[in-house]
């Protein structure tokens, strides 16, 4: 059992302008908090999620006990990132279906759901609005921004947007853009559900139903990515789900169920299907594919992170082939040429993507160790 | 690396300077160096414990893998690249050589000097040295590259190295009189290659 962790809601009048020209208004972010804010409000840490999760990082809901943040293993009294120490925050962000204002809410200006007409939302648009919400807690400089894959990517572009508000960095498990194999996961990902004939072009809601086999067949893929070569034949092997009584043990079905890993995945696809909004897998997704800070400075990395202040702590994982080591080295390499401080560990850990959720001892003290560095005394000037 | 070889090689490093530190072990050199002599810069290390000892002690450190070469750092980005007690478990030591030349204003490598007499008193008895600087029997030793002081002066001579400082380290103590029999330890100073 964890601590109690307490969701919030904070509501945001004005309009946020984002990065496609269209703005959102009336709109309201979910977070939560842990450990105290200190007197000088230099003690605090935001988390930033990636494609699956939420402001719920740590701790359990007291009505929910089973229900434990997605990284609790990390945040915590006494665990990595310390809340003994940090006030830790975790928000959900802009289009996400866990309680911030996303595509299954009304839109202030039609009356009706967004649906599919919800705006396009990037990282840096998430970004802005995470930083209203410090504004909103009087919070100036952070004393680490945080986040693995998806919200490392966050995590690195406060440091460019708002390079005066952040000391730390902590990127994990991520990348400076996407490769074309990347953005063609994502682009199967989404043609399953908008070629689901449940999705209705996005407005589904009025018609009391969910793309649910387009919503499973985007997790299948997904989640394969997730995971790496060895730790999918460790795991499952080509066992079989249920050997029939013959030599091989064979059903000779093309469609029943044969082997584990089958099973696993339709059973990742229900699940997943049963709480994820298809509009938020669709703009999630493509907050990944636009991410690419180089752009705008002719693909130049190094010309792109100049502007970053902070310290930085890059983590990857030797078989994460969806956000590989080198990848993470692109960030080193670029943050180097500017002379920026920068400490880079690469963890030799079976378990893929993933690894950035779990509890590999040696990932774990890397944090631990850079987070126990961090001062909390005093904001930068 | 012993303390007194931490003060003695820490010496040659001017104050303020931009620091690269190839097996940087457990980062004690350069945090001397960021306390002591104001220098900035990075380790790199491959060792997942003696990453961590870095990170501990608030050294900025790279797990990367120097057999892989130093692709990630720009021609005399560096105004010096250590290679202390490194250079011996390299698979590519020639190239690495070139490498820190090429990335470093000045280069500074130490490594065992398998000509101290000791070591030669050992091999004349028909037996591998083991001592306090050599604690490893032949058949795990880390050593992969055994040399000599005279045999470093060739290899930076075919690299077209300039030489500008090359002594011996005993104890602590400088050694320049017959520093190939009288050192355990080789240090070399070079220029950088342009």
């Amino acid at each position: 059992m964890s601590f109690i962790a307490t969701p919030r809601e904070m509501r945001f009048a004005e309009p946020l302008p984002l990065q496609s020209g269209a703005q959102i208004r009336d709109y309201t972010l979910a977070y939560e908090t842990y450990g105290e804010l200190n007197a000088d409000k230099s003690n605090a840490v935001l988390i930033c999620h990636a494609l699956n999760a939420s402001h719920h990082v740590a701790g359990a809901y007291a009505d929910d006990p089973k229900n434990l943040g997605w990284w609790d293993n990390m945040i915590g009294p006494g665990k990595p990132v310390d809340t003994n120490q940090f006030f830790v925050i975790g928000v959900n962000n802009l289009g996400s279906c866990f309680g911030s204002t996303g595509p299954m809410h009304v839109n202030p200006d039609t009356g009706r759901v967004y649906g599919a007409d919800f705006p396009v939302v990037t990282v840096e648009d998430w970004v802005n609005a995470q930083a209203r919400l410090l504004d909103a807690m009087g919070i100036t400089q952070l004393a680490a921004v945080m986040g693995g894959s998806l919200g490392g990517m966050q995590a690195l572009s406060w440091t460019l947007q708002h390079p005066e508000r952040v000391r730390h960095a902590v990127v994990v498990a991520s990348a400076p853009n996407l490769t074309a194999e990347n953005i063609a996961f994502n682009e199967v990902a989404r043609r399953a559900i908008v070629t689901d004939p449940d999705f209705h072009g996005g407005h589904f809601y009025a018609q009391g139903v969910v793309p649910k086999r387009g919503l499973r067949i985007a997790r299948m893929v997904g989640h394969i990515t997730y995971l790496s070569d060895d730790v999918m034949n460790e795991k499952f092997g080509r066992e079989l789900r249920e050997a029939v009584n013959s030599v091989t043990g064979y059903k000779y079905s093309t469609q029943d169920v044969e082997f584990q890993i089958e099973s696993y995945l339709r059973y990742q696809g229900d699940k997943f299907s049963e709480y994820f909004d298809a509009n938020t897998y669709l703009l999630i997704t493509r907050a990944l594919d636009y991410f690419d800070p180089a752009r705008a400075h002719g693909g130049d990395l190094a010309r792109a992170l100049a502007v970053a202040r902070c310290r930085f702590l890059l983590v990857s994982f030797s078989t994460d082939w969806r956000f590989s080591p080198s990848r993470s080295r692109e960030m080193v390499q670029a943050l180097v040429k500017n002379k920026r401080e920068v400490t880079y560990a690469e963890i030799d850990a079976p378990h893929g993507h993933d690894a950035f959720l779990l509890d590999d001892p040696r990932y774990l003290a890397a944090v631990r160790s850079y987070f126990a560095q961090i001062d909390t005394a005093g904001a930068r000037p | 690396m012993t303390q007194d070889m931490l003060l003695a090689i820490a010496a040659l490093v001017p104050a303020g300077s931009r620091v690269l530190d190839l097996g940087c072990g457990d980062g004690s050199l350069l945090a001397y160096l960021q306390e002591n002599k104001a220098c900035t810069g990075y380790g790199v290390e491959l060792d997942d414990a003696n990453v961590h000892a870095c990170i501990a002690r608030g050294v900025n450190v790279l797990q990367l893998n120097l057999d892989q070469g130093l692709r990630l750092f720009d021609d005399h980005s560096f105004d010096v690249v250590l290679q202390i007690d490194t250079l011996q478990h390299l698979r590519n030591a020639e190239v690495m050589l070139r490498e820190t030349a090429r990335v470093g204003k000045t280069g500074i490598v130490a490594f065992p000097n398998f000509a101290h007499w000791p070591n030669r008193w050992s091999i004349l008895q028909g037996r591998m040295p083991v001592t306090k600087r050599l604690p490893y029997q032949w058949y795990d030793t880390p050593n992969i590259r055994v040399g000599t002081f005279a045999d470093f002066e060739v290899l930076a001579r075919k690299n077209g190295l300039h030489i500008s400082d090359a002594f011996g380290l005993q104890d602590g103590q400088r050694v320049d009189v017959m520093p190939n029999l009288l050192a355990g330890t080789a240090v070399f100073r070079f220029a950088g290659l342009a």
